[in-house]
């Protein structure tokens, strides 16, 4: 693809349009904090023995009769006639609430004889792993540095990181804002994102990589050429990447199974910013960085490392 | 047009669309699908203090700590751990084949006992229960067992380390010629005799008991997860279907399947043939990524299918990486042949930097994640190994024996449109 205009000069403006997302993905952090589902929080279970086979839709609407909102992955069919239908809640019900269950169970479904029983939950493990995971992507930052630093250098892994972290936080706030439900399979969606979103970034990186072996740029000038002729080049690939692995996604959002609905959505939001942040994040900030070494070195002496 | 090689092209388009058709849904149907996707059996503990013990907030956390150490031990993928009401502990496993033995582990505490004699079974003379001085424990014992084998004699055992050497050296010293009468929840494991004293206060047990390397490793877990703070008595044991929903499985396999048409469409669409090939390539990492989860008894968990699609898009990019790499060398002048020779050698240092460093991710988050975290980074360290095996090894072997047999001559058939060539023709 031939350039159509200049990323890096309008690069400052892709830095404003991050910062503002991250700014607001803090507010609503500090002010409201996540919605968390039922995997993560404490809350009632109730365990109701149909003596039917478990029709979920009609359970969602007996509980909706009562004003109880039902989670996406909340509902589990147990026993092994499948009769046994388990509910989680992200609160603790009332005693109120509860025998409103125990009339609208009756009402929904006259063959079941005992009454629901309810407990109060606590997650644990699924606690455990969402603070494992977080560790985890820190972790693995820091290895991807290294790496990153030995087969290219230093100042492109920092700026492929800086990019990471910034599709995972975008997805984090966008979660945040929209109110969305943060549940287990939400861990995994942020995983994936993490790995896409490095990946994508490692290919444009090698294509400036490969150019600047052909023309060893002398001042900032020929180095943003360099830099947006590079992204030019591969732009094709980043976009034809990007519409295949988006097909999946979206096609998952739409035609999966609802309860799915929350991690096909977070794959989306980050596949869009793992693309967008390759191209305007991480090569603009690696410019930057790498054109104040080149103004403060006389030329002749500058250490060219690729 | 060169036969041969057309023929050898064809017969690796023929070897992988075989062997998927032909042997894929029995392996795939193989698998076990975790607790999320095929649900599992769900266990209800009652913690039962003794008289007198009082349920802590820091007891019932150690306590979960225990529950978990054991179920991690059963090598179960995903577990659900949950504290219900005030005094019971819900597990919830997927992929288990013994349940029983599954339940036992986690609830029951390994009442290890070495006794100085034994009550005799009058009739046959074996020891049947024990008496005489209770020499120590499984409290005595570091949390270091292992399962081992006799470098001699093969058998099965399992490794113990006093927690103190002087406590083991006394008791060998004491009964020096004398059996002394080891009971697990109290039946007979062994009774050895002591032939000589020991000061490192490392041993080995055996016994009529532990004769596979699973009733050793159990052993040693149980021994390792130390005693539970409280114990606990199992109150329930059902199946559960998966978490995720069984409608809302069905209808997300049915999307996978129009999203992977739809992928196999687009890559041909934008690059014709090659992206047949590419196509193909794909169909033959699904398979060997079947294949190699079925040969690692890998659970499949939602977050291992994430980490697939992952693998897919990854095995896609690298095929468009190295296809738009052909083009920009046929752009600048290159006969068909060559771009694609040219365009594959340029292609893969792209490739092989961004896989690596996917992989150093999925390795990292196996050595420090638990649980969801390490089935989603095996599932992605496979499909990157396997991703490069079809997508980039076969992927390339196909397209090269195609190109050379010069069947199609138009790089129209490489997705390269007119107007960007300089001379047309290779």
């Amino acid at each position: 693809m031939k350039p159509k205009f200049d990323i890096i000069r309008l690069s400052k403006w892709f830095f404003l349009l991050s910062s503002l997302i991250t700014v607001a993905g803090i507010v609503v952090f500090a002010t409201l904090g996540f919605n968390l589902g039922t995997d993560f929080k404490a809350g009632s279970r109730v365990q109701m023995q149909l003596n039917q086979q478990v029709d979920e839709t009609k359970v969602r609407q007996m509980f909706n009769s009562v004003g109880l909102k039902v989670d996406n992955t909340a509902v589990t069919v147990a026993g092994t006639g499948r009769n046994v239908a388990i509910v989680r809640f992200p609160e603790v019900l009332t005693p109120t609430q509860i025998s409103q269950i125990d009339q609208a169970e009756s009402k929904y479904f006259p063959k079941a004889t005992v009454a629901p029983k309810v407990d109060t939950v606590d997650p644990y493990v699924a606690k455990q792993t969402a603070q494992k995971a977080a560790l985890s992507i820190l972790i693995a930052a820091a290895f991807i540095v290294i790496y990153i630093a030995i087969r290219f250098e230093f100042r492109f892994a920092v700026a492929g990181i800086v990019a990471l972290l910034h599709d995972a936080f975008i997805v984090l706030a966008a979660f945040a804002l929209l109110r969305r439900e943060v549940d287990l399979t939400f861990v995994a969606a942020i995983l994936t994102i993490v790995g896409y979103s490095i990946n994508d970034t490692i290919v444009i990186f090698d294509r400036i990589r490969e150019n600047l072996k052909i023309v060893k740029p002398k001042d900032v000038e020929t180095l943003k050429q360099v830099v947006n002729r590079s992204l030019w080049q591969t732009m094709s690939r980043s976009i034809n990447t990007v519409i295949t692995v988006l097909i999946a996604a979206v096609i998952l959002y739409f035609f999966g199974g609802v309860s799915i609905r929350n991690f096909t959505f977070a794959l989306i939001i980050g596949l869009v910013s793992g693309a967008y942040s390759s191209i305007f994040i991480a090569s603009p900030l690696w410019v930057v960085w790498r054109g104040r070494s080149l103004k403060k070195g006389k030329s002749g002496v500058k250490t060219h490392t690729a | 047009m060169k036969w041969g090689r057309f023929m050898a092209f064809l017969v690796m388009v023929a070897v992988v669309i075989g062997l998927t058709v032909g042997t894929a849904m029995p392996i795939a149907k193989k698998i076990p699908l975790g607790l999320d996707l095929r649900g599992g059996v769900d266990l209800l503990y009652q913690i039962q203090p003794s008289s007198g013990q009082h349920i802590t907030e820091s007891g019932k956390q150690a306590l979960l700590q225990a529950v978990e150490l054991r179920v991690n031990n059963l090598g179960v993928a995903s577990p659900i751990i949950d504290l219900e009401g005030r005094d019971q502990i819900r597990v919830q496993l997927a992929g288990v084949k013994d349940q029983a033995a599954a339940a036992k582990t986690i609830g029951e505490t390994a009442q290890l006992a070495m006794y100085s004699s034994a009550k005799m079974d009058p009739k046959t003379g074996a020891p049947i229960a024990p008496a005489g001085k209770l020499l120590a424990t499984g409290a005595d014992l570091k949390s270091n067992a292992s399962y081992v084998q006799d470098p001699n004699t093969g058998k099965n055992e399992v490794a113990i380390s006093f927690k103190d050497p002087k406590k083991w050296e006394n008791i060998t010293s004491t009964y020096l010629g004398k059996p002394i009468y080891i009971f697990l929840n109290d039946n007979l494991l062994t009774d050895p005799v002591i032939n000589e004293k020991m000061f490192t206060g490392d041993s080995v047990i055996y016994g009529p008991q532990l004769t596979t390397p699973q009733e050793c490793q159990q052993l040693a877990s149980q021994i390792n997860a130390g005693a539970l703070p409280y114990p606990l008595h199992l109150q329930s044991e059902t199946s559960v279907g998966p978490s995720l929903g069984q409608a809302s499985l069905q209808a997300t396999l049915y999307a996978g399947m129009i999203a992977i048409i739809l992928i196999f469409l687009f890559m041909i669409v934008l690059y014709r043939m090659a992206g047949l090939i590419a196509d193909i390539a794909l169909v033959a990492y699904g398979y060997l990524t079947i294949l190699i989860f079925n040969g690692l008894h890998v659970v499949l968990t939602l977050s291992g299918l994430a980490a697939l699609v992952l693998g897919v898009g990854m095995a896609v990019d690298a095929n468009i990486i190295t296809y738009e790499r052909i083009k920009d060398e046929m752009r600048q002048g290159r006969s068909l042949r060559s771009a694609v020779k040219i365009g594959n050698k340029n292609a893969l240092r792209a490739i092989i930097d961004s896989n690596a460093t996917t992989f150093i991710a999925g390795a990292v988050m196996y050595w420090f994640g638990q649980g969801d975290i390490r089935g989603f980074s095996v599932a992605l360290m496979v499909s990157i190994i396997v991703s490069l095996l079809t997508a980039v090894l076969l992927s390339r072997m196909m397209l090269l024996s195609f190109t050379n047999s010069g069947v199609v001559k138009r790089p129209w058939w490489y997705g390269v449109g007119k107007g960007v060539l300089k001379n047309d023709e290779a």
